[in-house]
């Protein structure tokens, strides 16, 4: 019969061992402890909801951004215009190329007194609300994007974890929203590409 | 006289003999230069302990290490138990710009030269699933009047033709549903790229050229470890991420959200959602490959 000593040495040695061993095999991934109840998705707020890029840098090369109501809250605005092309200060230039909207379709005429939007009904909506004001004409994209089906889905597939999805804005123009054409990445040059290659035509 | 003329023809054979034998036996040396013993009768991936599986994983960190000058982590992540991993992509949104691709090139150590990737992007007429008519090298802004794109991968099919067809069962399919290669078993055979009705299996004609300060340090033996020559790849929905919760580095690239990747188990993920409410499709249903990436329209 050993000493306890030994004896106590030994389970440690062999426990120790069963840990190390452990630690060596790959565990499966597992979502934080907390995630027994799925995470709400949080959407992104992109900074052109709240303010616009100016021609100025700053030191670091970085635009510098107005806020909105840096100018919407003192000035009194001119009646609403019906398109960009009845300015004659502010905004002229902006490309607008969605449906028959007028200006005052999505925002308010006197936004001095508050918000700068409104939805359909008249009620004023803040610009980080937007998506309301979307969601009103584009249905089917909004209950897409509300499953997770439309805008993407960044972070994790699982519900547990941490994860982001786009506002509208990111990725659409809300005065221009058609995804504009893009150059697409360089085709494949590998030998299995449709036209084949010079040798191998 | 006769038992000296004996023993010396006898010395004279034994050393013809020895030294045929080292000459038949050279080109075998020479196939298993810098491979020890161990490495060559290693077993199977499926059948490797712990320790020789930690073994094998720390030699070949330690390898892929050296070789970029760089640290490289070299994991074999297990599959989660209870997940089934899914792939959707809508065809209304994706514009063909590649993205996905050129995502897949980098995370994945792809070949530089050859722009290689795991996911071919078919521009196609609208109206024509023909497969034979897209044409992948399209080089114009995008999206053409007229024109979608269809972005094809593995799609990681329940009964994989590929994995039936590997004579020394290289490939299998994982119990999440990934088809995964083994790339120190492959022969080279390519009976599964020829098996293969997506044509989504890759052979490696030379062993991919990464500079070493663009090598993707983080590494899967199953996934996107740097192929050695003569062997098959292929897409594993990026199992080194996705085996952690990440998604595919192809969806977080797309700019349209045009994919939608999850948990095909889990009845309240978005890719079950898309399953429940969308038109979906799946490519050549008719061959019975059943796979496990769907493609819908939203109209």
């Amino acid at each position: 019969m050993p000493h306890p000593t030994t004896r106590t040495l030994a389970w440690l040695a062999v426990a120790s061992s069963l840990v190390a061993c452990k630690e060596d095999v790959p565990q499966a991934w597992a979502a934080p402890a907390s995630a027994s109840q799925p995470l709400p998705i949080e959407v992104r707020q992109p900074l052109k909801l709240t303010s616009i890029e100016t021609h100025e840098r700053d030191s670091l090369g970085r635009p510098v951004r107005i806020a909105c109501t840096t100018c919407h809250s003192l000035k009194t605005t001119a009646p609403m215009p019906t398109s960009p092309a009845d300015l004659d200060e502010f905004h002229q230039g902006l490309t607008f190329r969605h449906g028959s909207l007028a200006c005052a379709s999505c925002h308010v005429a006197e936004p001095e007194s508050g918000p700068l939007l409104h939805l359909a009904d008249g009620q004023r909506l803040p610009t980080s609300q937007a998506l309301r004001l979307c969601a009103q004409c584009h249905g089917p994209q909004y209950r897409d994007f509300e499953k997770g089906a439309h805008g993407g889905l960044e972070g994790s597939w699982d519900d547990g974890a941490v994860r982001t999805k786009n506002h509208c804005v990111d990725c659409h123009d809300s005065h221009a929203p058609a995804i504009p054409k893009v150059i697409p990445a360089a085709p494949p040059r590998a030998r299995d590409s449709a036209e084949g290659t010079p040798d191998h035509g | 006289m006769d038992k000296l003329k004996r023993r010396s023809l006898k010395v004279l054979g034994a050393s013809l003999g020895a030294g045929a034998f080292a000459v038949a036996m050279e080109p075998l040396r020479a196939f298993t230069a810098g491979l020890t013993l161990d490495q060559f009768l290693r077993s199977h991936f499926r059948e490797l302990d712990p320790e020789e599986l930690k073994d094998l994983l720390s030699r070949l960190e330690q390898e892929a290490s050296e070789k970029i000058g760089r640290p490289v982590t070299m994991r074999a992540d297990p599959p989660i138990e209870g997940v089934q991993f899914g792939y959707a992509l809508n065809l209304s949104v994706c514009v063909g710009c590649r993205k996905c691709a050129e995502a897949c090139h980098i995370e994945n150590n792809h070949d530089r030269a050859t722009n290689n990737s795991y996911i071919r992007v078919l521009e196609m007429d609208q109206g024509s699933l023909d497969l034979e008519r897209g044409n992948a090298d399209y080089d114009h802004p995008v999206p053409q009047p007229g024109k979608y794109y269809l972005p094809i991968q593995c799609q990681q099919c329940e009964n994989p033709p590929c994995v039936k067809v590997c004579p020394v069962e290289a490939t299998w399919k994982e119990p999440d549903g990934i088809v995964v290669v083994d790339y120190d078993w492959c022969i080279g055979c390519r009976y599964c790229e020829a098996a293969c009705p997506y044509h989504a299996r890759r052979f490696n004609w030379t062993a991919p050229v990464v500079p070493p300060a663009e090598v993707n340090t983080d590494q899967g033996y199953l996934s996107n470890r740097i192929r050695p020559q003569g062997v098959m790849e292929k897409c594993t929905f990026c199992l080194h991420r996705t085996r952690r919760g990440e998604m595919p580095a192809c969806l977080e690239a797309c700019p349209t959200g045009a994919r939608v990747f999850g948990d095909l188990a889990d009845e309240n993920s978005p890719i079950r959602w898309v399953l429940a409410n969308k038109r979906v499709f799946v490519l050549k249903e008719e061959l019975g490959t059943r796979p496990r990436f769907f493609y819908f329209f939203d109209k």
